[in-house]
């Protein structure tokens, strides 16, 4: 049975090292920065994810004790790491403003919302699916 | 069998750091810094977790959890004064 628990935990923390390393690499070796940040937020999660997970297993099958700290962890960055990427890409996007004409078009009357002024009261009118699927035949 | 995958991980993770410290020192744009950092602050914490599990204790988990905290303020913090030139408006 130890074994058992043994070989989990080594194979998480291997796993959690090489989509940590992955992750890193990625960083550097892509090409610009909207696509760099693919790689640091996806796969050096899934790699501190899995030294937590190694983590849980350890103590709760060879020590003997449940930690809770590290679910808290967990939740903690899988909630932050999409927040943060969204502000390093929005404040980029906002710091280089040739980047503006690579955005696809939003398929409303407004543009995209941290580049246009606010909509005065009554200017947009709720467009449905429908209308949409109509506008473009 | 748990000792050789601690030191397979120790010797990712300090890879992954120097890795970012490059993308760190290099740049070229205010942004990537920023990213660098924040990968950092996500690697440090799987090193102090590798860490604890290394030491069989578990006191190493607040000091993971407050990693991750600060990481994630000074991320946002940093982006927020880059778009409004303010922290807190």
């Amino acid at each position: 049975m130890d074994f058992i628990v043994e070989l989990v935990v080594s194979v998480l923390i291997v796993l959690g090292g090489i989509f940590a390393l992955v992750g890193s690499v990625g960083m550097v070796k892509l090409p610009d920065l909207l696509t760099r940040l693919h790689a640091p937020t996806k796969a050096t999660t899934l790699g501190v994810g899995g030294a937590l997970v190694a983590s849980m297993v350890f103590f709760a099958g060879l020590e003997g004790r449940l930690s809770i700290h590290e679910v808290l962890i967990t939740a903690f960055l899988f909630l932050t790491a999409p927040i943060s990427a969204h502000f390093i890409a929005k404040a980029h996007l906002h710091e280089y403003p040739e980047l503006r004409e690579d955005l696809p078009d939003t398929g409303r009357p407004l543009g995209w919302s941290t580049f246009e002024r606010m909509p005065d009261e009554g200017e947009v009118t709720e467009e449905t699916e429908d209308d949409r699927h109509a506008a473009h035949h | 069998m748990i000792e050789y995958a601690l030191a397979f991980g120790f010797l990712a993770l300090s890879l992954a750091v120097l890795l970012n410290l490059w993308r760190l020192f290099k740049g070229p744009s205010l942004m990537d810094r920023v990213l660098a950092v924040d990968t950092m602050v996500i690697n440090a914490i799987a090193l102090i977790i590798l860490f604890g599990i290394q030491q069989r204790t578990t006191i190493f988990f607040e000091a993971a959890l407050l990693f991750a905290m600060f990481g994630f303020i000074s991320t946002v913090a940093y982006c927020r004064f880059t778009l409004r030139g303010d922290v807190i408006e």
